[in-house]
């Protein structure tokens, strides 16, 4: 091997400092909580007790949970890409009025919280449904109302991160391919697919991941029926309080989580390499042909009716025939069901989510910037792969880890309103770095070293250079750490105080109780807290230049 | 001038211990290596004030590392670099007071000309009021008086070129140093370009370190030219010096000679497969390179001198450049006036001009 560069230690001393921080941040909030649950679950009279693992796969409801849980999401993912291409194809290479409307429409979903998601599409196929009084057929007892709604919830996954890279390629390698020969088919199946099918790979994977740790909408829709690891781990932990079956589910579902993550990572690395990309504005044309105006036609009508229709009736339920009255209802402390007025949760929300943000922001800012240099090495791979965890590790977990975790001094913060930020920063701090870290990488080195040369400290010449370029991605990353955190319910759940709960928390207490009074208020703060999401989301989508990004 | 205002931004000047010889730039034996491979081998080169000196060589000679070397982005494996003197071994480089002007300008995308002209200027805190006289000064000098608003993004490659140049002559560096400065533009801009870029640099008394690859560039702007190859100097010199006398066949061939071959030289003449040519009278004897340009190929009636098929010919606009297959030896490049030239295909004789013939080292 050669030797180590001159000045190796001074010039990765300051990026070993800027991962400190997140580092202590995860090792506290993140890897403590969840090894404690673990270690809780695992250890009984003083010792490990690994035999439990064999125990409870040993069981025949927790193999169904594991078989289904694994299903649902190859079927999702096989649906939601089956659903989705067309989508990304219309809007990588057509030019059509109505654009823009369009792909924001299609991103909103994606920034829904799942609670929200799970009321709609209970308000459309469910028990009373819009479906239920139209024709009388109702879904809700079927695996048809999970995966419908994992589609809604995951179809710009796919648009955005194949659509993305489809509309940045160079349409001429296809024409160059015609050129020498090839019929348009296969021009596009030998360039242009082997192009797209890292992007796609990585975007199935997402969506895998995504829809394998599903809590939300399972919860929601599931029944008694359907339950996925996640919702079993809630199960276990909250209604059974068996503690080492819910350990022993986090940590299977900790290693599913693992692999699935390892793969996206070398998928993505795939998708690095050398492509030739263009604007996206030049690939874009007016769909010619009916074959082609049919499949704009198509995927119009796909998002209205996938897409739109479930958020409308959620609306409109939300209105029923009593006007405004459930809506008035919320600010109303009357019901058993909290000790507030269910109207409180949308300023506690608020305030959680800008605390969260704040957190987010910092620790996956930090985070991005030590991991902007390209000539890594296996530490800050490792370091990247670390940051996606709390994408798919159990919340629940991670929620009642906190609890039983940071209970005692001097992390004693069980009393403290500052958890339920803490949680979901954690979930915020992925979707910051994914945002950050390829605006960061597109910096070129030179801008920095011409700011350098010209007087610069290096400090000096990130805040000249970088910081004016990033900033608009900054505010998108807190943007989606916001969202995120609005909709966060799987670790909320657990830490929000009965008088203090979150929109999402609330939302599901409202369902979980009898009555039409309550399923009305669920449907009105579900809208509230949709429209809350969406106007973040259209807020974004201005400042939003590049469409590179992941989400 | 500009440079007769002290900036407040040039760092100090030395006071003690210059070096003996008297150079603003000198570089000591530097070594660079990229994984196993050499991008600079022991380089030593001198550039006194208000000198300019090109570095020419071919892509991946080590040309623009030298440059990041002495503007401290690339740090040394071996060897020294020193400024006015001093050893600037742990000297960031925004601390070294050199400016670097980069091959595709990198101008700041978020600031508009007036911006990024000011830009040194305000990292060494010049007041906002010398910052504004200072800009419009050089927007003056490059040529672009009152730019200072418009956007780079706007701007051609020529503006962005001068653009590039203001903002690195802003804070009066002790050295400008140039990588490619004109390797983005067309010819015809180029060749003007290198025109105003010498006289403004003698009316500056800049010095200036640059590279290119190409000679043409480097003879027009250069006091000194130094011939890079891989990683080493391969020859230094005036443009004169190194045009009439490459050091080697690798010098030659790169400035665009394709009359070499080996040789034996004694008593005034030389053996080539082309024969035996006439050299001068002081050149080294043995078996070596030797040079014949084009002008020295003179064309005679066939059935004179060496017997020559002309296989190609090209206009070069103040020439003919015609090239000759003889028999059983190495392709001939010949220059002559446009009426002179045969046709393709014709059979020609050929004799040589022994003024026109270099003996290589």
């Amino acid at each position: 091997m050669s030797p180590r560069r001159p000045g190796w230690w001074r010039r990765n001393a300051a990026r070993l400092g800027l991962m400190a921080v997140p580092a202590v941040f995860f090792a506290v909030f993140f890897a403590y909580p969840v090894a404690a649950i673990v270690a809780r679950g695992l250890k009984a009279d003083g010792g490990w007790q690994p035999g439990r693992i064999a125990d409870v796969l040993a069981q025949s409801d927790i193999r169904q949970v594991l078989w289904f849980t694994t299903w649902q999401a190859l079927v999702s993912t096989a649906l939601t890409l089956v659903i989705a291409l067309p989508g990304a194809y219309a809007l990588a290479r057509f030019d059509f009025p109505g654009k823009q409307v369009l792909r924001a429409v299609i991103t909103v979903p994606f920034v829904l919280p799942t609670v929200v998601v799970g009321t709609a599409f209970m308000a459309l196929v469910g028990r009373g449904g819009l479906l239920d009084e139209m024709w009388g057929v109702r879904l809700d007892t079927t695996v048809w109302a999970i995966l419908l709604a994992h589609v809604f919830f995951n179809y710009a996954v796919v648009v955005r991160t194949v659509g993305g890279l489809w509309a940045q390629l160079d349409p001429r390698q296809e024409e160059a391919a015609r050129m020498l020969g090839a019929s348009r088919l296969t021009a596009w199946r030998t360039v242009t697919l082997p192009a797209l099918a890292p992007a796609v790979a990585a975007a199935a994977l997402m969506v895998f991941l995504f829809t394998f740790t599903s809590f939300g909408v399972v919860q929601i829709l599931g029944g008694p029926t359907f339950s996925t690891l996640e919702v079993e781990i809630y199960r276990q932990t909250a209604d059974v309080f068996d503690l080492s079956t819910a350990a022993v589910l986090t940590l299977i579902q900790f290693a599913a989580v693992g692999a699935i993550l390892a793969l996206h990572a070398w998928t993505v690395r795939r998708r690095e390499t050398a492509l030739r990309l263009v604007d996206a504005s030049v690939t874009a044309r007016r769909p010619r042909g009916a074959g082609q105006w049919a499949l704009l036609g198509g995927v119009v009508a796909t998002v209205a009716v996938l897409l739109l229709l479930p958020l409308a009736v959620l609306v409109q339920r939300s209105f029923g025939d009593a006007g405004l009255a459930y809506y008035r209802a919320l600010t109303e402390a009357d019901g058993g069901v909290f000790l507030v007025a269910p109207i409180e949760a949308v300023g506690n929300s608020l305030r959680y989510a800008v605390a969260a943000t704040a957190i987010a922001v910092v620790i996956g800012g930090l985070a991005a910037v030590a991991l902007t240099r390209r000539d890594a090495g296996r530490l800050v791979r490792g370091f990247d792969a670390l940051l996606m965890l709390p994408l798919g590790v159990s919340a629940v977990t991670v929620g009642f880890g906190f609890l039983i975790a940071l209970d005692e001094p001097p992390l004693d913060l069980r009393a403290s309103w500052i958890l339920v930020p803490l949680a979901q920063a954690l979930v915020g701090v992925p979707f910051v770095v994914r945002t950050m870290l390829p605006v960061l990488r597109a910096v070129d080195v030179r801008l920095r070293e011409a700011a350098s040369v010209l007087g610069a400290s290096p400090w000096r010449a990130w805040r000249e250079v970088d910081l004016p370029l990033v900033r608009r991605a900054l505010l998108i990353a807190a943007g989606f750490a916001f969202a995120v955190s609005l909709g966060e319910f799987g670790a909320t759940v657990f830490i929000a105080r009965p008088d203090n709960p979150t929109l999402p928390v609330a939302v599901a207490r409202l369902l979980g109780r009898p009555g039409d009074l309550n399923y009305g208020q669920a449907m009105a703060l579900s809208t509230l807290l949709m429209i809350v999401c969406a106007v973040a989301l259209l807020v974004l989508e201005r400042l939003r230049t590049d469409r590179t990004g992941e989400f | 001038m500009p440079t007769d205002s002290p900036m407040p931004v040039s760092s100090p000047t030395p006071a003690d211990s210059p070096t003996p010889t008297g150079s603003l730039l000198r570089i000591e034996a530097a070594t660079v290596r990229f994984g196993g491979r050499a991008a600079l081998d022991a380089v030593g080169l001198d550039v006194a004030e208000h000198e300019i000196v090109c570095v020419l060589g071919p892509s991946g000679s080590g040309k623009s590392t030298l440059l990041r070397a002495v503007a401290g982005l690339q740090p040394l494996h071996a060897g020294r670099v020193l400024l006015d003197g001093r050893d600037q071994a742990g000297v960031p480089a925004h601390k070294r007071g050199v400016g670097l002007m980069f091959q595709d300008h990198q101008l700041f995308p978020q600031r508009d000309v007036g911006g990024n002209v000011a830009f040194g200027l305000r990292m060494h805190g010049a007041p906002r009021a010398e910052q504004t006289r200072r800009v419009a000064e050089l927007l003056d000098l490059v040529g672009l008086p009152g730019a200072s608003g418009r956007a780079v993004a706007a701007l051609s490659g020529g503006e962005q070129q001068r653009v590039a140049l203001a903002r690195a002559l802003a804070p009066s560096p002790r050295l400008l140093m140039l990588d490619e400065p004109l390797g983005q533009l067309d010819r015809s801009l180029r060749e003007r370009l290198v025109v105003e870029l010498r006289e403004l640099f003698g009316r500056l008394g800049t010095t200036v370190l640059a590279v290119t690859h190409d000679q043409g560039e480097a003879f027009a702007l250069a006091d000194r030219v130094v011939v890079m190859r891989d990683g080493r100097i391969a020859q230094s010199g005036t443009p004169l010096e190194v045009w009439q006398r490459p050091a080697d066949a690798f010098v030659a061939r790169f400035l665009g000679f394709e009359n070499v071959v080996e040789a034996s030289v004694a008593d005034g003449v030389a053996v080539t497969p082309w024969g035996k040519v006439p050299v001068p009278p002081d050149a080294p004897e043995g078996t070596r390179p030797l040079l014949v340009r084009p002008a020295g190929v003179r064309l005679v009636p066939a059935g004179e001198g060496l017997r020559c098929t002309v296989t190609a010919r090209t206009f070069r606009g103040t020439h003919v450049a015609v090239r000759l297959q003889p028999e059983n030896a190495p392709v001939l490049e010949a220059a002559c006036a446009l009426r002179d030239a045969p046709d393709v295909g014709d059979v020609t004789g050929v004799e040589f001009d022994g003024a026109e013939i270099t003996v290589l080292g």
